[in-house]
């Protein structure tokens, strides 16, 4: 408890706060720039860090990570282009809010989900990280197997309209993931004669492509912006704040959901803040009362996605601390910097230089709080600019960036070409309705899932049969059933309502593609 | 043809013209920064190390240094880029990793580059490797885990860090050496390894000796793959104390393209020598071995270590 004081009395002086505010301002706009992720963040910002004090420089790498998770919610909402990763289910309903015109409230949600999240984080790490690292290593191959098969059920809810056309997504998702060096086995698969494709298709190129380039070639050929004009902000940041505080604090029930998710799955090593959001998202639209309004601008949506990845932030320290183990790739930097002062992690991280560990991670929560003006303030900057610049400036802008973007990731022009490639094919398949999320989905759960289908079979390799190697643990058990029970939650409602037991739900948002199979039955 | 004077005084002007500046921009050089590729993720062993090295670097050779990532391929998406693209002015370096130029050229159809198409400015690191296992696992010593492996062909399962690494030629050499079968799972990356071993999801991790030192409290290191005990775990034995030929791990090192001058060599040799002295102290105690192996000794190395590695790489093509 001393240890706790102390360390927070070294956070609480000018210089402290001010690194904090630097650095969460830093990683908002890193993070709110297509293709520079917050594990670039943190390895730019890495040898300056050497001149800090440990904690001053521990301080200000847990502020980028926050603010550069929480920057990728900017341009998922304004330009329907996430910014990191993890703010891909940002765009779900975070875009079609800002059509609607209300960008700036959904831009207030993110804020305050992001803050809350980020705080809850904090929380667990500080209260339960012990308990929670043992949930961790749990998770072995086989659990990662059947984490990802549960992802894979995602495809369902994010193909809004035809399930056909979103599995048809994943499959050509989990296809693109086999490019590339085997991860098992080290063979090079796919790869066109190609070296440089070796690597595979790395995700943020493909994120940039599937998302971006469609986008800007629609807004290009409807001639329009990103947003309405009408998209201006009504009565200032005080009523869309206590607007929006009071929906996300009225009915906690998403926010609490959310933020356990988060806790969940940033513990599993591998999982990471990828598929956070994804997961919170599909399940803030199941239990909803409203499921059909999500992906239409449901603003809980958006509060899922982004509290559950700030969760996340915080969240994936509970293994790194306790056990060493990076629960997301960002991570990986943070564990290099503790090791290089000289911290070994495990339960003495939090006893014998406990005053460090605590100042890190109370600096953490900090910097969420420090999102919130923040992101107000640079909230209500870029939205002005996205809003008054014409989509002449606005498309050409987005593709330079982009491109930049892309081709900072690994100084390779492979990479833009890939992006641009898969942005051309991504824009002809959004026309006959297939969608880039399921696309990438498949992406990034194919590689989790080979993984840890055979890791499991190599492992169980001297069994009678191997594959019951799948099942073995109690928790890929329960995973199992999960998974059943999600996919029948998904396929019961369209399946009931072809047979005509219920009644025809108000079609989707795009009334003149509806299934032709479903128009054709008497 | 008859040779004027003038002609004479004008064609050795413009061979001073052509050779000197070469000269003198050899002896200048470092005139402008120097990219430093990293071909793995940022945050990875490779790059920390970097990391370490950058400051110094630019102290020594006065000049920026600029450490840049360019993942994929287990490293073979850099090397092949490099070998084919970077120009020998000896402002582009990048990090070479053994085994790793040894296996992936032999191993794949295509890999994109040569073991041997560059020039090794230093190895400046030898990394051994360590056969870890868990706390309450039933093996106290090597020899008993061989025991149980000689009777179980197979049931024991040995993790690391992918395929055809150090860790994985380090398993297939043990196989060899103590004629038993394990099973090899290979992660991507060391950091997954510790929660597999903790989970109990696999017998035991083969992985570079840093793991041992970070998992020291949390597990057994049975056995290190150097020639004499690592530093930093001085009461593991060795391999071959135990009886086990397999000395090994990972060296890693800077290259340069074919060409580049030889002053140019001979400056970064004589910086990363003078580096490596000043991060040994904090490198050390993480597991590493600080080695200052050029020039020639390089190529040995690489030599040495190709004809140990082809027979076992071949005998796993052909299973």
């Amino acid at each position: 408890m001393e240890m706790f004081f102390q360390a927070l009395m070294s956070i609480l002086t000018f210089e402290g706060l001010l690194t904090i505010l630097v650095g969460v301002t830093a990683g908002l706009f890193i993070g709110s720039l297509p293709g520079l992720t917050a594990t670039m963040a943190l390895a730019v910002l890495l040898p300056f860090t050497f001149t800090m004090s440990p904690l001053q420089g521990l301080m200000a790498l847990g502020a980028v990570y926050m603010g550069s998770i929480y920057g990728g919610a900017f341009t998922a909402i304004l330009i329907n282009t996430p910014g990191t990763p993890s703010s891909i289910a940002t765009t779900f309903d975070g875009y079609p809010m800002a059509r609607q015109g209300k960008a700036y409230e959904a831009l207030v949600a993110a804020t305050i989900a992001s803050v809350v999240g980020g705080i809850v984080g904090v929380a667990f790490l500080l209260l339960l990280a012990p308990p929670l690292a043992r949930l961790a290593v749990v998770f072995g191959p086989a659990e990662m197997f059947w984490v990802a098969m549960l992802g894979l059920t995602l495809v369902a809810s994010l193909s809004s309209g035809s399930l056909l056309k979103g599995l048809l997504g994943g499959c050509f998702g989990i296809l693109l993931s086999t490019i590339g060096v085997s991860p098992v086995g080290g063979e090079t698969r796919f790869n066109f004669g190609i070296p440089a494709l070796q690597g595979g298709i790395e995700l943020i190129v493909a994120l940039i492509g599937l998302f971006v380039v469609p986008e800007v070639l629609s807004m290009a050929s409807q001639g329009r912006g990103a947003l309405p004009e009408s998209g201006k902000l009504e009565g200032g940041v005080g009523i869309a704040f206590r607007k929006m505080s009071r929906h996300i604090f009225g009915k906690p029930v998403n926010l609490i959901r959310s933020c356990i998710i988060g806790q969940i799955i940033a513990i599993i090593p591998g999982a990471g803040g990828n598929v956070t959001s994804l997961v919170a998202y599909n399940e803030a639209k199941r239990f909803s009362g409203k499921p059909d309004s999500f992906g239409k601008g449901n603003v809980d949506g958006v509060v899922a996605s982004e509290s559950s990845n700030n969760v996340m932030v915080a969240g994936s320290m509970v293994p790194l601390l306790t056990l060493g183990i990076p629960g997301a790739p960002a991570d990986a930097i943070i564990l290099g910097v503790l090791l290089m002062h000289g911290l070994r992690p495990g339960i003495d991280l939090f006893t014998e230089t406990g005053v460090l560990t605590n100042g890190f991670v109370l600096s953490m929560g900090f910097a969420a709080l420090f999102l919130l003006p923040v992101g107000l303030l640079g909230g209500r900057l870029i939205h002005r600019v996205v809003v008054k610049t014409p989509f002449y400036f606005m498309l050409p802008s987005i593709v330079m960036v982009t491109i930049l973007g892309t081709y900072a990731l690994r100084n390779s022009f492979l990479d833009v070409g890939l992006m641009l490639l898969l942005g051309t094919i991504g824009y002809f398949l959004r026309l006959i309705g297939i969608r880039a999320a399921p696309i990438v989905l498949g992406l990034i759960l194919g590689i989790i899932a080979e993984n840890g289908y055979v890791q499991t079979m190599l492992i169980s390799i001297a069994d009678p049969i191997p594959w019951l190697g799948l099942v073995e643990n109690p928790l890929s058990k329960v995973l199992v059933a999960l998974v059943l029970l999600s996919a029948a939650t998904s396929l019961l409602p369209s399946w009931l309502e072809r047979s005509g037991r219920m009644a025809k739900t108000t079609p989707d948002e795009n009334p003149d593609r509806v299934n032709p199979k479903e128009e054709g039955k008497p | 043809m008859k040779i004027t004077t003038t002609q004479w005084v004008v064609s050795l002007s413009i061979l001073a013209a052509l050779v000197v500046p070469g000269v003198a921009a050899a002896q200048q050089y470092p005139e402008q920064p120097i990219t430093y590729t990293i071909p793995f993720d940022p945050g990875g062993i490779s790059d920390t190390t970097a990391r370490f090295q950058e400051p110094h670097l630019e102290e020594i050779l006065g000049t920026d240094v600029n450490v840049s990532h360019r993942p994929g391929g287990g490293g073979a998406v850099a090397w092949s880029q490099f070998q084919s693209g970077a120009e020998p002015t000896g402002y582009e370096m990048i990090g070479v990793n053994i085994p790793h130029i040894i296996a992936q050229p032999i191993m794949r159809n295509n890999a994109g580059y040569e073991t041997d198409n560059w020039e090794i400015v230093s190895f400046y690191h030898f990394t051994p490797t360590a056969l870890i296992v868990s706390e309450d696992s039933p093996f106290e010593t090597l020899d008993e885990l061989v025991a149980f492996a000689q009777e179980n062909p197979g049931v024991v399962t040995l993790a690391g860090s992918g395929s055809y690494s150090g860790s994985h030629l380090d398993v297939l050499r043990l196989e060899r050496e103590a004629g038993i079968d394990l099973t090899y799972v290979p992660f991507s990356g060391t950091g997954p390894l510790p929660a597999a071993l903790q989970g109990n999801h696999v017998s035991g991790l083969l992985d570079y000796t840093m793991l041992g030192v970070q998992m020291e409290d949390t597990g057994r290191v049975l056995a290190v793959s150097s020639e004499e005990r690592v530093p930093a775990l001085p009461d593991v034995p060795t391999f071959r104390e135990q009886g086990y030929d397999i000395v090994g791990g990972a060296y890693r090192g800077v290259a340069v393209p074919k060409g580049t001058p030889d002053e140019v060599i001979t400056k970064l040799e004589d910086a990363f020598a003078e580096t490596n002295e000043r991060i040994t102290e904090q490198q050390e105690p993480l597991g590493f071995v600080m080695t200052n192996i050029t020039g020639e000794e390089a190529d040995e190395i690489i030599g040495e270590l190709e004809t140990a590695y082809q027979p076992i790489l071949e005998d796993v093509q052909e299973e």
